[in-house]
């Protein structure tokens, strides 16, 4: 990789992944994932440094919560529907709840945030849980 | 640059103005939003980069060239005009706007050729009144007019005066030189002040939601400017000054994360209690937190006591072998150090500086001249008083965590989701814990949700636990019964001597065996109520505690009938060594006609002494909680260790699966341990003040339990059926620990007050009352006015109006309180409301957050598209730019804080066709709001 002459190359995913900052986190191929243009993981430089920046200390609680949509938005729909929510709460608990505690936990996080009623989260309503979140800011972060 | 002076006054004057026509600002501001929107996404993301690049250039290019300057200004008039499509500039451009609306306000106002009624009303104000109340003038029509029509129609106004504008300022471009003057001050100024804010953007500009490709170019357009003017504007002192700003914040905030992460540090056990907590819940973790505070606790009461009371004597007192108290009896001399007697805490040990018998009752020891009796004295009443006031204080704080934290139950599960997991765990292990810990948070919570969720057949259920409640009410009489009778049969065993081995140790075996049968079987009577395990295990507490109860309650009465018989055999001791000694008095002067008597010669541990019944107490209570600990111990290793061990090797040659059926793992007994603990505790407060060593042995015993009890649930016990959470206060644990304390606080301050303490023994033989040794500070080391007051302060007089007003006081607090609480539920019902009712908003009504709506730029459906190319910004403007004034000065806050926005499209593309009817110029379509749509063209 020779970024001086070739400003334009990309990192694959299984690369970054490996990043000891990113090795634990069960969300990081999805981070990378919205972080990168073409949504399939490749970064280039710029979207590399985007990634750390919004994920560092300094970013503004808006921003992160952009992204923290994006990241928990697998199936990318700009909606956090059923599917998405069992995925995060699989990867959350390492597949550790019964199928009906699954669906009990996806049905009342709907429950709760959904504003609109359309059984799915929208960024707003998304932005509007996420916003009161205590522990948002201080765990949605990575040191570098 | 002469002219600019005019217009800095005109933007000034017109900035004081606005601020006073607060309608026509806030018209403005809406305006502006819904012509942002109306530019549709696309628009949006282009507009945004080549919008404050013009006006970049603008800058630069203004000094230079002045020919230029009358096109360059009416491209940013032109903007403005547009009903505030300016939104796309960030903070640190908002003076500049301000400067540029002055120039375009005053433009207009030179300009007096409208067609329009507006216009020319503009134009008569400018002949009248000069630029400025031309300007101020429209403004203030604009504000009436957006008062009276709606926003779209005022919007549309905007939009058509937009247009007009423009079309007067084309014939008129080239009057503006004419009235430019040389650079002054004033452009000075704010040429500064414009250095600093690019310089204030370079700083934050890590914090702007901007994709990097578009930080970057802003950072460099910035960096540029900062570099042209900075030279020459002779303002490079700053940068040291703000790098040594920018550097400090950061250490200060490194600092801080240190000093948080040293504080969290040195929290004890802190680790421990977390990954107890990860596995098992933060039910049985409360129990561990409980352990700690009670740690916690007890070392202060050990730091008071072996400070004040048990160095002091070791170090400032007789040594052992000086007098008799601190001497072994010659009889018991040769089984003093044999290891049984020193278990039993006979022997050597008695005769220590662990019990109350060895102080000596001198006034004042050591050269410090140490008030040891009134310092014992003072350190006894101390531990309640100090040990009351930290009860109730953590009481009352937790009591207010649990009011805080009731807003919390809207998003519990939305909240658990997405902000549970830690981004910055990069260790495996720490991982595994925090997928536990998330796990089991997760099944907490879904034990409560079950909970609520059931629907229950409501008769059954109450006959249910009325029923187990009547059983339970019965096994507790029954068994409380039960302890009564042996202890009545004790009684009477006690006078005879021909007693079986049975008949001997029937009140503990009669004890031990209800504490075994009786817990167990309250359990199987609560599954009958089918509580919630949270409030189960509170029952539980609450009738075991009750049960145990009458174990204390067997065991003080057996210890005061022991004092009562030592007092007897004392007061029968006394008076033979006082008549001894009358004896040897008398045949000594009588033999060598001398009146001084001195002591008979004796060895200490000949004389006879009485059988100091402060320190049998003592005794007592030191081998109960010694006794305590082995058996928790020994329970721990038999019933949970060895249990596991057979369950797990044991599973591979047996006939059925132990593991998953008949003994299986041990649960973690919460309630058994918490109350073992809370036991202890009275245990140790009763005897504190006679065995002043207790509370070393209990500092001990905590600190062990910690690590091995942490050790023994990890190791060998798993996780609850259902794991349940935690109350949010431990006041359950606090309220029995603050009945156990009332409960142990009567009987030595009882014995303190009531009983003669021994003659021999003590730092307080030979005084009628223990709490004599206060009288006698008063009156021997304190000024005799002292004395006086302390008399008129015990007289009833004095003390019966004190406690009224007491009670009066608490009547009126308990009052206070009540009406609060009420208040309170009265907010929260408000706060449901208003949440009720933003619901129902939110789903009628469009978000009209500005930074929100900025925010969307970013949004994925557009993130994943590469960011449009910027347009070219247009150096040939239009003719017909009329300026709109649009920077209240009121927006100028408002503006700071809202960094991005987009940009009307109209803005940017040139006006190609004279105004029209409205509808049909570019983005003129009102009424769009913030569609999310293809802008109208």
């Amino acid at each position: 990789m020779d970024y001086t002459n070739d400003p334009e190359c990309k990192l694959p995913l299984a690369l970054i992944v490996n990043m000891p900052e990113l090795n634990e986190n069960p969300f990081r191929s999805r981070i990378v994932e919205s972080f990168s243009e073409d949504g399939m993981g490749n970064l280039s430089f710029n979207e590399f440094v985007d990634m750390f920046s919004v994920l560092s200390e300094m970013a503004p609680r808006e921003l992160k919560a952009i992204y923290a949509f994006k990241i928990y938005d697998f199936n990318v729909d700009n909606y956090l529907c059923k599917e998405d929510l069992e995925k995060t709460l699989n990867k959350l608990t390492k597949e550790e709840l019964t199928p009906e505690e699954v669906e009990l936990v996806c049905e009342k996080t709907i429950e709760e945030a959904d504003l609109d009623g359309d059984h799915k989260l929208s960024f707003a309503d998304f932005e509007n849980m996420i916003s009161r979140a205590p522990d948002f800011l201080s765990t949605f972060h990575i040191r570098i | 640059m002469p002219r600019k002076v005019d217009l800095e006054d005109v933007g000034i004057e017109m900035d004081g103005e606005l601020s006073d026509s607060d309608d026509g600002a806030t018209q403005r501001r809406t305006n502006r939003r819904q012509a942002g929107g109306r530019g549709g996404a696309k628009g949006r993301g282009r507009g945004k980069k080549p919008a404050s690049e013009e006006e970049e250039d603008d800058e630069e290019d203004e000094a230079p060239s002045r020919g230029r300057r009358g096109a360059n200004k009416k491209k940013p008039a032109k903007k403005r005009g547009g009903g505030g499509d300016d939104e796309d500039e960030s903070e640190d451009e908002a003076p500049k706007r301000k400067q540029r609306g002055g120039a375009a306000n005053k433009r207009r106002g030179g300009k007096a050729q409208g067609s329009d009624k507006e216009d020319s009303d503009d134009g008569k104000g400018k002949k009248k009144g000069g630029g400025k109340k031309g300007g101020k003038k429209e403004e203030d029509k604009k504000g009436k007019k957006g008062d009276g029509k709606g926003k779209d129609a005022d919007d549309d106004k905007d939009k058509k005066k937009k247009k007009k504008k423009k079309g007067d300022s084309s014939s008129d471009s080239s009057s503006d030189s004419d009235e430019e003057d040389s650079m002054s001050e004033g452009e000075m100024a704010r040429l500064m002040e414009e250095v600093e804010e690019k310089k204030k953007l370079i700083g934050t500009i890590r914090n702007k939601p901007w994709r990097m490709k578009r930080r970057l170019v802003q950072l460099r357009e910035a960096q540029q400017f900062v570099d042209k003017f900075e030279g020459a504007l002779g303002k490079g002192k700053g940068r040291k000054w703000y790098a040594y700003k920018v550097m400090m914040t950061k250490k200060w905030i490194k600092f801080q994360r240190d000093f948080e992460n040293f504080r969290t540090a040195c929290i004890p056990w802190e680790r421990k209690i977390k990954e107890v907590e990860s596995h098992f819940g933060s039910s049985v973790a409360s129990y561990f937190i409980f352990l700690r505070w009670m740690y916690g606790m007890n070392l202060v009461l050990f730091g008071f006591t072996f400070g004040l009371v048990v160095i002091p004597e070791v170090l400032m007192g007789l040594p052992y072998g000086s007098i008799p108290r601190k001497t072994v009896p010659r009889a018991e001399q040769p089984t003093a150090q044999d290891y049984s007697v020193l278990m039993d805490f006979n022997g050597y040990c008695k005769y220590s500086v662990l019990f109350y018998g060895y102080y000596n009752n001198q006034r004042t020891i050591g050269v410090l001249k140490f008030r040891l009796p009134l310092s014992y004295l003072m350190v006894g009443i101390g531990t309640f008083g100090y040990s009351l006031m930290v009860v109730i204080r953590t009481m009352a704080k937790n009591a207010d965590v649990g009011g805080g934290d009731g807003g919390e139950g809207e998003f519990t599960f939305a909240w658990k989701m997405f902000t549970s997991w830690d981004y910055l765990i990069g260790n495996s292990e720490t991982a595994d814990n925090k997928f536990a810990s998330i796990t089991t948070s997760f099944k907490e919570s879904i034990v409560d949700e079950q909970e609520n969720q059931k629907d229950e057949n409501i008769h059954l259920r109450r006959f249910l636990r009325v029923l187990a409640n009547f059983l339970i009410t019965c096994s507790l009489g029954g068994s409380g019964y039960l302890i009564y009778f042996v202890v009545k049969r004790s009684q009477d065993f006690a006078s005879r001597d021909d007693l079986s081995w049975y008949e001997k140790n029937e009140l503990e075996l009669i004890m031990s065996l209800l504490g075994l049968v009786c817990p167990p079987l309250f359990e199987t009577i609560a599954e009958l109520e089918d509580y919630h395990p949270r409030i189960a295990l509170k029952w539980q507490l609450g009738r075991i505690f009750a049960l145990f109860l009458g174990n204390l309650y067997t065991f003080l009465f057996a210890l005061f009938d022991e004092v009562n018989t030592k007092l007897e055999e004392e007061q029968a001791i006394q008076n033979a060594s006082i008549w001894a000694m009358k004896e040897y008095y008398a045949n000594y002067t009588r033999l060598l006609n001398d009146s001084e008597s001195t002591p008979p010669p004796m060895d200490p541990s000949d004389v006879i002494r009485g059988p100091c019944w402060e320190t049998a107490v003592g005794i007592e209570f030191v081998k109960l909680t010694v006794s305590d600990i082995q058996v928790t111990y020994l329970t721990i290793l038999i019933g949970d260790f060895a249990r596991a061990v057979i369950v797990r090797f044991l599973n591979y040659c047996w006939c059925w699966d132990l593991e998953a059926g008949f003994p299986s793992y041990g649960e973690f007994d919460i309630s058994g341990n918490v109350l073992g603990l809370v036991f202890n505790q009275g245990m140790i407060w009763m005897g504190a003040f006679y065995a002043p060593g207790l509370v070393g042995i209990n500092v001990l015993r905590l600190l062990s339990s910690m690590y091995y009890q942490c050790w023994a649930v990890m190791a060998t016990n798993v996780p609850h059926e259902r794991v349940f959470k935690a109350s949010k206060s431990n006041n359950f644990y606090m309220g029995l620990l603050l009945l156990i304390l009332f409960l142990s606080l009567l009987p030595v301050v009882y014995t303190i007050m009531t009983l003669p303490p021994s003659f021999d023994c003590g730092p307080f033989s030979g005084k009628v009352k223990m709490f004599d040794v206060i009288m006698e500070t008063i009156d021997l080391d304190l000024p005799a006015f002292m004395g006086t007051l302390f008399s008129y302060a015990a007289n009833p007089g004095l003390i019966i109006p004190a406690v009224l007003l007491m009670v009066l006081a608490i009547y009126y607090l308990n009052s206070v309180s009540e009406a609060y609480k009420n208040s309170n539920l009265e907010l929260k019902k408000k706060m449901q409301m208003a949440r009720d009712e933003e619901k129902n908003r939110r789903n009628n009504m469009d978000s009209t957050n500005q930074v929100m709506k900025d925010l969307e730029d970013l949004m994925p459906n557009q993130s994943l598209a590469p960011p449009a190319p910027p347009p070219e910004p247009e150096k040939t403007p239009e003719p017909e730019t009329k300026p709109v004034k649009t920077k209240p000065g009121k927006g100028v806050n408002l503006q700071k804080d809202v960094a991005l926005a987009s940009p009307n499209p109209g803005a940017q593309r040139p006006v190609s066709r004279p105004p029209g009817p409205r509808g049909q110029g570019p983005g003129a379509g009102p009424g769009r709001g913030r569609g999310r749509g293809v802008p109208p063209r």
